[in-house]
Order: C-alpha cells, then sequence, then structure tokens
C-alpha cells in the first residue's frame, strides 16, 4: 500500500480526534470541578448538532459562524440544567446522579425524535466537498476547519480557567469543597457555570461535527461513550488529557481501519481503554487520588 | 289455591319459556352481525425499523404501505387493519415488537426489511403460529428452517447474486466496457455477510471479466468511512461493487469526492443508492451508480398504479423496491384473506402457500411461493441514477432506458 495512504488516514484521524477531544474536554471539565459524571453528554451535543442544521437548512447561517451563539444556547441550557436539576443531586449517592442524567438523556432523545423524525440530516456547505492537496496529501477541509475551531476554544477555555478569576475561583472549588464555602464563594453558582462552560465545550464541538457527520436522534449515546472512552484514557478531569485522548482515539481508530479491519477498529479504542485502566487507572495525564 | 309443581319449583314456567325462546330468537336474529364482526378487516402488525441508522429505509417501506389502502380496495381484496410497530434497527426489539402485535390481535405479520430482524420475527411467528409475510430481507437461512408459517416475495441473497451477474454481463455487452479489477466493500450485518458469502460461491460459475482485489467489510452503523474509502481507493481497482444501506451509501459517495476519487463505475447490489434520500440528498452526485437488485417492472400496470398512487401520496418520491415490496407483501396478505375467507391462522397460512398473482409489479412471472415459501421466481433488475430519477437499463425485458458507461468523474460535475 503506498505511503501517502498511510499519511492522509493519519493526518484524517488526527483532525477528526481534535473534534472528539473538545466534545470529551467538555465532560471532563464537568467532572473535573463538579464531580458529576454527565451521561446526557453525547445527547446535549447531538442537539447542538440539531441546531446547526436546522439555522442551516432554515436561514443558511454557517455553522462555523454560528458556533459561538450555538456554544452559548447550550451554555445557558448546562447552567439551567445544573442549577434547576442537579444541584440538588450534588450530595445524594453517585447512583441518584447517574439515573438523573441518563433520564435526561432518554428524554432529550425522544424530544429530537419526535421533533425531528428519523432520518439523517445534514448540513450541505458550499465547502462540504472541498479538500486541500499538499503534495500526495489531500486534507479533508471541513475535518480542517473544525479541528482549528477545536483547538480555538481548547486554547479558550485553557486562558479562562488559568488567567481569569473566576476560573480560578472554578478551580478552587474543584480543589477543596469546604476551603472554598469557607472563603465565601458562591459555589452552587460557580458549580452552575463549570456546568455551562462545559455544556458549551461540547455545543461548540457539535456544530464542527455537524460539518463531518449526519444528525439523527439516537447519535448521543455513541458519543457519550466515546466521551468516556476518551476522558478515562486521557485522565478524568486533565484539559490537555481531554484533547490528548481524542486525538489517540482518532488516530487509532483510523490507523486500526487501515491495518487491520475497519470493522473492527472501534476494538482498538476499548483495547487502549483496557491497557489504560490496567496499567494507568488515572488516565495518561490524570492525578492519582491519594 | 296455587298449583305448586317441581316444575313450577325449578322456576321454569311459561314465562321463562317465553323468555328464553325470545333470547333464543334475538340470538339468532344477531348472528350474522356476530358473523360480519369475524370477518371485518384483517388486522396486520406491519414491522419495521422506524428509527435507528435503518430508519430512512424503514419510512421509505412505510410509503408502500401508506399506497396500499387504496390500491387494494380498487383491485378488489378486503380492507387490511395495519397496526404499525418500529423495531428500533434492532434484532432484540423487532422479537418483542413481534410478540407484542400477537398479543394485541395481530393476525399476520408484515416485515421488517432486514434480514436479522427478519429472522427474529420469523421465530415468533413461527411459534406463535401466526402468518408472517416478508417484504425484504434476503439472507437465505429465513426459509431453509423449515418454517410453515414464514413466506418471503423477495429474492435470497443467492437469487440477487445470480441476477446481479446476468445483468452486469447483459450491461457490459451493451456499453462495450470490460473492467478488470473491482474493490467489494459491504456491511458487515447480516445480509451484507451473506451477500459476502455468496459472492465467492456464485461469482465463479458467472466467468466475470474483473477479479476482486480487496474484500472490506465495514461496521453499517458507521459515522465515519474515510478510512474504509481510502483502504479502497488504494487498491487502484476499476470498479467499486458494493453491499450497502442508505447512510453508508451517502457517505461512502462523500468520500469519493473528497478524496478525489472516480471509480469507472459503482455497482450496488443492495440498498442505498437508488434511495430517494440518496437522490436528494447528493443532487447531481447522485448520478451514475447502477445498482443490480430487485426491482419492479415499469412496463407492468401495477407498477403504474403505484407509481400514480405514490406520486399522490409522496409528491417527487421516486418509486423503489421498498415500496414495491412491502406493498407486494400487502397484496399477499389480502389475496390470502380474501382466499381463505378467514382470520384463522392456520387457513392464512394454507391460502399463502397456495399464491398465484400474475398481476404484480416486481421482475419476473408474478407471486407464488415453493414448499419452502419462498417465492423463488423473482427476477433481478439493474437500475441507473440519472438526473435524480431511476432508469431500468437490464434486463431487456423490463429495461426502458439504455445504461450510461463510465461514471462522469465526479469533479466535472456542476
Amino acid at each position: 500500500m503506498p505511503f501517502d495512504i498511510y499519511l492522509n488516514v493519519a493526518v484524517g484521524g488526527i483532525l477528526t480526534g481534535l473534534v472528539y477531544g473538545l466534545m470529551a474536554l467538555g465532560l471532563s471539565v464537568i467532572f473535573g470541578v463538579v464531580r458529576v459524571v454527565n451521561f446526557a453528554h453525547g445527547e446535549m451535543m447531538t442537539v447542538a448538532m440539531y441546531i446547526a442544521v436546522t439555522l442551516f437548512s432554515a436561514f443558511h447561517l454557517d455553522p462555523l459562524v454560528m458556533l459561538v451563539p450555538i456554544a452559548a444556547v447550550l451554555g445557558v441550557f448546562g447552567y439551567a440544567l445544573q442549577a434547576g436539576l442537579i444541584n440538588p443531586f450534588i450530595t445524594r449517592p453517585e447512583h441518584s446522579q447517574f439515573l438523573l442524567l441518563v433520564a435526561v438523556a432518554i428524554i432529550l432523545v425522544n424530544v429530537l425524535l419526535i421533533v425531528f423524525g428519523p432520518d439523517a440530516k445534514n448540513v450541505q456547505v458550499s465547502y462540504a466537498y472541498d479538500s486541500f492537496q499538499i503534495g500526495p496529501l489531500i486534507v479533508d477541509a471541513t475535518k480542517a476547519y473544525a479541528a482549528l475551531a477545536a483547538l480555538v476554544v481548547a486554547a479558550a477555555l485553557f486562558c479562562f480557567f488559568q488567567y481569569t478569576t473566576l476560573g480560578t475561583a472554578i478551580r478552587a472549588c474543584a480543589d477543596n469543597y469546604t476551603g472554598a464555602l469557607v472563603v465565601g464563594l458562591d459555589v452552587k453558582h460557580l458549580y452552575a457555570l463549570t456546568f455551562a462552560l462545559g455544556s458549551a465545550c461540547v455545543g461548540a464541538a457539535g456544530v464542527m461535527l455537524a460539518l463531518i457527520v449526519d444528525v439523527t436522534p439516537s447519535l448521543g449515546p455513541a458519543y457519550t461513550l466515546l466521551a468516556f472512552i476518551i476522558v478515562i484514557t486521557g485522565g478524568l478531569g486533565s484539559m490537555p488529557g481531554a484533547l490528548l485522548g481524542g486525538v489517540m482515539i482518532g488516530l487509532t481508530e483510523a490507523l486500526a481501519g487501515l491495518l487491520f479491519t475497519p470493522s473492527a477498529k472501534s476494538m482498538f479504542s476499548f483495547a487502549i481503554l483496557v491497557l489504560v485502566l490496567l496499567f494507568r487507572p488515572q488516565g495518561i495525564l490524570g492525578k492519582k487520588v491519594a | 289455591m296455587t298449583n305448586k309443581t317441581p316444575r313450577n319449583k325449578a322456576g321454569v314456567s311459561r314465562r321463562t319459556v317465553t323468555a328464553g325462546l325470545g333470547a333464543l330468537g334475538l340470538t339468532a336474529g344477531l348472528a350474522p352481525f356476530n358473523i360480519a364482526r369475524a370477518a371485518g378487516p384483517l388486522k396486520v402488525g406491519v414491522l419495521l425499523p422506524r428509527s435507528g441508522y435503518q430508519a430512512g429505509i424503514g419510512q421509505d417501506c412505510q410509503r408502500g404501505v401508506d399506497i396500499a389502502a387504496g390500491i387494494l380496495k380498487d383491485l378488489g381484496y378486503p380492507e387490511l387493519e395495519i397496526v404499525n410497530a418500529d423495531t428500533e434497527t434492532n434484532v432484540d426489539v423487532a422479537r418483542s415488537r413481534a410478540e407484542k402485535l400477537i398479543g394485541e390481535g395481530a393476525q399476520l405479520l408484515v416485515g421488517a426489511f432486514d434480514s436479522g430482524q427478519s429472522s427474529a420475527i420469523a421465530q415468533v411467528a413461527e411459534q406463535k403460529g401466526i402468518p408472517f409475510v416478508i417484504n425484504i430481507a434476503a439472507a437465505p437461512p429465513i426459509t431453509e428452517q423449515g418454517y410453515k408459517f414464514v413466506f418471503r416475495n423477495f429474492p435470497t441473497a443467492g437469487m440477487i447474486l445470480r441476477d446481479a451477474f446476468v445483468d452486469q454481463k447483459e450491461v457490459f455487452e451493451l456499453t462495450g466496457a470490460s473492467p478488470k479489477t473491482a474493490v467489494f466493500m459491504h456491511v458487515n450485518d447480516t445480509f451484507g455477510t451473506a451477500m459476502a458469502g455468496g459472492i465467492g460461491a456464485v461469482m465463479p460459475k458467472f466467468n466475470m471479466p474483473y477479479k476482486i482485489l480487496e474484500t472490506i467489510p465495514y461496521d453499517p452503523a458507521a459515522r465515519d468511512l474515510s478510512v474504509e474509502l481510502a483502504k479502497a481507493k488504494a487498491t487502484g481497482a476499476e470498479i467499486l461493487l458494493m453491499v450497502s444501506r442508505l447512510n453508508d451509501a451517502i457517505l461512502l459517495t462523500r468520500e469519493m469526492v473528497k478524496q478525489r476519487w472516480t471509480p469507472t463505475s459503482v455497482m450496488s447490489m443492495g440498498p442505498g443508492w437508488y434511495e430517494d434520500q440518496y437522490l436528494k440528498t447528493l443532487g447531481k452526485l447522485s448520478d451514475g451508480p447502477i445498482s443490480y437488485v430487485p426491482w419492479y417492472d415499469p412496463n407492468k400496470k401495477l407498477s403504474k398504479t403505484l407509481e400514480t398512487a405514490l406520486a399522490k401520496s409522496s409528491p417527487g418520491v421516486n418509486l423503489n423496491t421498498n415500496h414495491v415490496y412491502t406493498f407486494e407483501a400487502l397484496l399477499v396478505a389480502a389475496d390470502a384473506y380474501k382466499r381463505a375467507g378467514s382470520t384463522d391462522p392456520k387457513a392464512l397460512a394454507d391460502a399463502i402457500r397456495k399464491t398465484d398473482i400474475k398481476d404484480n409489479s416486481s421482475i419476473g412471472p408474478g407471486i407464488s411461493f415453493d414448499a419452502k415459501g419462498q417465492n423463488d421466481k423473482i427476477v433481478g433488475g439493474a437500475i441507473q441514477n440519472r438526473d435524480g430519477k431511476l432508469v431500468t437499463v437490464a434486463p431487456k425485458s423490463a429495461a426502458n432506458a439504455k445504461p450510461e458507461w463510465p461514471l462522469k468523474p465526479y469533479n466535472q460535475r456542476s
């Protein structure tokens, strides 16, 4: 097989992996601070995809232009979800939180099914079929734009947590819940804000993914599972870990599909997950809990 | 003085006898109404994948159900009461929905587009003794189990392949083409795997001009097929041989455009490439592929009736296999009910076994079933996408256009 095929497939895998990474970043941020595992993560991303598809089909608004507004809508939804529904469950047993978010996921899937029907929908932007040729390398234009946007969003999120007062306050909540309460931080508001940020992340990822894959209401659970594989591989709660995990999974699936059989490529993602759980349970960039 | 006889003690008086006779008369008088109720519409449970990754095709099959009532009435068949059920593109759900439909009084089942789901429903139907007429499903084992209540008016994978190779040769002859190499991509579900196995067994018998360089199986629910297509492109094959579904057919076409690869021809031996959603989603990019599939004869009277009815119920939608074979499954049900004159499952199954419908729509001499419950007389066709429409290019007996060869390069379509 010619070498350029390996190169093309590897680049495609990395670009898709970056979008996966952004999606998983939202999950990681929420878990890292609020300590709630969002089982409705993929479903929330599907909601964002449907918003992008609807805006495009109704008003021809390019998803990349609508990235920030749609992320903001998902952010508001996430804030409302945390403040109104999840906050009362924070101190309850984990299985209660689990059931609550699974219920939210099921409701979202069925509402989407009622509203949009079961048919696959997509965004037919003018550059949908474009590709760049650099020597032997052919790069899918939509994947390239989506990956670039994923990097920008991830960098903005990183800067927010590192260099803003609000970001520092959120990190304080994550580090020491009681300490944050003692110094007078409004922890519930900060939790809701974190959930909003995580939701905005997944909203942005959904908008970009709408450029790459067709959306159906049943898409959510598969992406929730994928997000879990990525964050556990990269390290739950670690932002760089989520991006790294995304790239690793994207690249592994692409190369495994090429070198072995494409229908078994998901098996390799799970194999990585098992290896990480065996030899580095906290994830590649995760912190070991004492 | 009251005369109390033992008979009076038993409560049987003239008044009681009169009341009894009256009741008897009333019962006898109402009897015809009871018979009329029993001979009401046949309750048919239609199982289709209306959600999940096969939802597009399931919804398309539903169009065949939607046009059935009016046409069957015009043809003089009794009324059917349709009860719809969603298999959710899931074998276990298909099984449980079939059980539920039978529990709710369905007297005959129709479905389920997919071989895996149809196999599960067939087991339930056989166990409960309710006739099951398969609209679309090609895996051979379904009618090889010795089932007494399962009937299939659709070709098996072997029959599809046999006719596909015959029609391919006819197309090569008509166009003067003689491709030497092919790459074969197929979904790895029950249908795709059966077809892949069948190709290995059937192809050598037909002395085809091309040889298959590589076989690439893939997940039918895949969201991204870029790797699979890159692998196919790397073989350098002239033609792309496909056994796919709808969503993957769309994904693969997009990838061919993005990866700048136009094979000489896309030759499909399954669904996907001729579906309405494929044509609408891809526009000009959908033109060219030839599907070697079970199809309808555009020259038959019933086909024209179906086209007219579909144009009215779903404007802009082309008549296709999904509509025709789903309609024909209901036609088989209505025809059997008419002849059986009863909703008794055994009587219905016996009537279906003796089906002999000549005025049908699919290519071939008509609808009848062999001892295994299989219509073994169906003939496949070759369909080409042309300007958002579908034309039949083979066999000659059913053709309404000549095939176009080779595929116009994707980057030269405006």
